[in-house]
C-alpha cells in the first residue's frame, strides 16, 4: 500500500515539475513562411462559421477569413477542427499557429493567448428552446435542465445569474441531439448560431424558438500565442484586421453567410472608413 | 475551522499569483462545489454500479446453469452484446438511439421528457458491461468448485437452488475474488464515460473547471490523484474483504 502512494506521489512531482512552460525563441511568422503551410484551428460544427459542407469540406465565414490570412502570406492553408475545451492548448502546444474559431475575447482568456485586436466579430447569449417551453425570461432557466457546449464562456455567467441545472455536451451536434430528445428545456448558445439553425428552414427545427433577449455582447478574437502577440505574426494580424474592417470584408462576408447583420461590425466599419 | 479553510484558500490563491499554479477548486466556491459534487457523483454511479453489476453476475451464473436451452442462450446474446462492445459507444446507443424513441413522459413543469435520465441509462449501461464480466467471472469461480461438493451437497437433500446459493456460490465467489477486483476496478475507471452524455461525475467537472478557467494541466494532475485515491479506497476495502471471507484450509 505504501510502496502504491509512494510511487503515486512521486508521479505527481513528475507531473507538476512539468509546469514550467518551456522556453520559445523563435519567430512563428518566420517559421510558417518557412514551412510553407499556416495551420489554423477552426471550428467545424459551428454554422455558418465554420461546417462541414455536403462534399465534406470545412467551409464557413472564418474559413474565408483564414484563407484570406495564408493568401495573404502567400502561403498554403491547413484548417485543423478544435473545440472551445481544446483551441487553447491546442495553440500553446505548437500543434496550430493561429485560432480562428469563434473564440470570445475574455479577460481570463487574455491570460493565456493573445487575442487580437480589433474583434472581428460581436456575438451575444441566447437560448434555442421548444415554443412549447413557454420561456419569456431567463429566470425562467431557474433549476430546468439547459443544455450547452463545454467551453463556452457564457456557461458560468448564465449558471452564477439564472441558476439552471447546466447539461454540457463536449460538441454542439451532441448537445442539440439532447435539444431534440428532450433532455433539457432549450439550448444556451450564442444567438448567431441560433438564428441561422432557424432561419435555414429545416423543418425539425419549426417548433423551435429564440425566446430571450441576447445577454452579454462579447467581442470574438483571432487568437495567438502570447509570445506572438507583439511579434511580427501578432502585428501582421491586427493590420489585417483593420483592413477588414476598413474595406468593409465583414459587413460583406456576414452578408454573404446569412449571418444576421451585427451593430458591431458596422460600427467597426464606419470607425475605420475615414481613417 | 473557518479561518483554517481561510488559509487553505489564501494559499492556493497565493500560488496562482506566484507560481501560475491555480488549483482553483481550492479557492473558487463555485468550482469547489462542481469538484465536490463531481466526486460524490463518481462515488455514487460507482457504488450503484458495483452492486448492480453483482447481482447481474450473480442472476447471469445462475441462470447460465439452467436447464433450459433458451435461458442459457439469452444469458450468452447477453455477454456477447456487452463483451464485444465498447462501453462508450453504449452509452451513446442508449442515451441518443434507445432513450430518445421510448415514448416521453410529463415533467413537474408539464414538458415531454424522456423516461430515463442520463444519469439513469449511465447506471444501466455500465452495470450491464461490468456485469456481462462478473457473469463469466463467477462462472469461471463455479467450475473451479469440485463437482463432488455439489453431489455432496445434492445427496443432503438441497435443492437446486439451495445448492447454488449455501454450496457453488460461496465457495465460488471466494476463487472469483481477485478476477472480480479486476473488473470492479475498471468499472469505477470506466464511470468516466459517462461524461460524454454530461453525467456530472469528476472527470465532466473537471472538464467544466478547466475550460473555463483555463488550468488544464492542473486539473488533469488533481483527477489522476483523486482517481488513484478512490481506487486504492476500492482495492483496500476488496482486500480486507477478501481476507475476511478466507476459510482457512480451503485454497483453491
Amino acid at each position: 500500500m505504501l510502496g502504491m502512494f509512494t510511487r503515486a506521489a512521486l508521479a505527481c512531482v513528475l507531473l507538476f515539475g512539468s509546469f514550467a512552460a518551456p522556453a520559445r525563441a523563435e519567430d512563428t511568422l518566420d517559421k510558417i513562411k518557412q514551412r510553407g503551410t499556416i495551420v489554423v484551428g477552426v471550428k467545424n460544427d459551428y454554422k455558418p462559421w465554420g461546417f462541414v459542407d455536403p462534399s465534406g469540406k470545412i467551409v464557413g465565414m472564418e474559413i474565408e477569413l483564414a484563407q484570406d490570412i495564408a493568401t495573404k502570406l502567400g502561403v498554403k492553408l491547413e484548417l485543423i477542427p478544435v473545440t472551445g475545451a481544446n483551441r487553447m492548448e491546442f495553440l500553446n502546444q505548437g500543434r496550430i499557429d493561429l485560432i480562428v474559431a469563434t473564440m470570445g475575447d475574455t479577460p481570463e482568456r487574455r491570460k493565456v493567448v493573445g487575442m487580437i485586436e480589433p474583434n472581428y466579430y460581436a456575438g451575444a447569449t441566447n437560448v434555442l428552446a421548444p415554443k412549447s417551453a413557454q420561456l419569456k425570461q431567463w429566470a425562467d432557466l431557474k433549476g430546468r435542465k439547459v443544455c450547452a457546449v463545454q467551453g463556452a464562456y457564457y456557461n458560468r455567467r448564465v449558471s452564477q445569474l439564472y441558476g439552471p441545472e447546466l447539461v454540457v455536451f463536449p460538441a454542439v451536434p451532441e448537445a442539440m441531439n439532447a435539444l431534440q430528445g428532450g433532455n433539457c428545456v432549450g439550448f444556451l448558445f450564442d444567438d448567431t448560431l441560433i438564428v441561422s439553425t432557424l432561419s435555414a428552414g429545416d423543418p425539425k427545427w419549426q417548433d423551435y424558438e429564440m425566446p430571450l433577449v441576447s445577454e452579454d455582447p462579447q467581442a470574438w478574437a483571432m487568437g495567438v500565442k502570447l509570445d506572438d502577440l507583439d511579434a511580427p505574426f501578432g502585428a501582421f494580424l491586427k493590420k489585417l484586421s483593420i483592413e477588414w474592417h476598413k474595406a468593409g470584408t465583414l459587413v460583406d462576408l456576414e452578408k454573404k453567410w446569412g449571418i444576421k447583420p451585427s451593430p458591431f461590425l458596422q460600427e467597426m466599419h464606419d470607425k475605420y472608413k475615414g481613417s | 475551522m473557518a479561518t483554517g479553510m481561510e488559509g487553505i484558500a489564501d494559499f492556493f490563491r497565493w500560488l496562482n499569483d506566484a507560481h501560475g499554479v491555480n488549483l482553483s477548486i481550492f479557492y473558487d466556491a463555485l468550482d469547489r462545489s462542481r469538484f465536490l459534487e463531481g466526486l460524490w457523483t463518481t462515488i455514487e454511479l460507482s457504488i450503484i454500479c458495483i452492486l448492480l453489476s453483482l447481482a447481474i453476475g450473480i442472476l447471469g451464473a445462475w441462470f447460465q446453469g439452467s436447464r433450459f436451452g433458451p435461458v442459457r442462450r439469452i444469458v450468452q446474446a447477453y455477454i456477447q452484446f456487452f463483451r464485444n462492445t465498447p462501453p462508450l459507444v453504449q452509452l451513446f446507443f442508449f442515451y441518443f438511439a434507445v432513450g430518445n424513441q421510448l415514448p416521453h413522459v410529463l415533467d413537474e413543469h408539464g414538458m415531454l421528457v424522456p423516461p430515463i435520465s442520463n444519469v439513469g441509462w449511465a447506471i444501466l449501461s455500465l452495470s450491464l458491461f461490468a456485469g456481462a464480466f462478473n457473469v463469466e467471472i463467477f462462472r469461471a469461480g463455479i467450475e473451479a468448485v469440485p463437482r463432488a461438493m455439489v453431489e455432496a451437497a445434492e445427496s443432503l437433500g438441497y435443492s437446486r437452488l439451495g445448492v447454488f446459493w449455501h454450496v457453488l456460490l460461496p465457495l465460488a465467489f471466494r476463487v472469483s475474488l481477485p478476477a472480480l477486483n479486476n473488473n470492479l476496478v475498471n468499472l469505477v475507471k470506466t464511470t468516466t464515460l459517462a461524461y460524454a452524455i454530461a453525467v456530472p461525475e469528476l472527470l465532466y467537472a473537471a472538464a467544466q473547471i478547466w475550460s473555463e478557467v483555463l488550468n488544464v494541466r492542473e486539473m488533469m494532475n488533481v483527477l489522476l490523484v483523486t482517481y488513484v485515491a478512490l481506487i486504492a479506497v476500492l482495492v483496500a476495502l476488496m482486500g480486507r474483504w477478501e481476507r475476511a471471507l478466507h476459510i482457512p484450509g480451503y485454497n483453491p
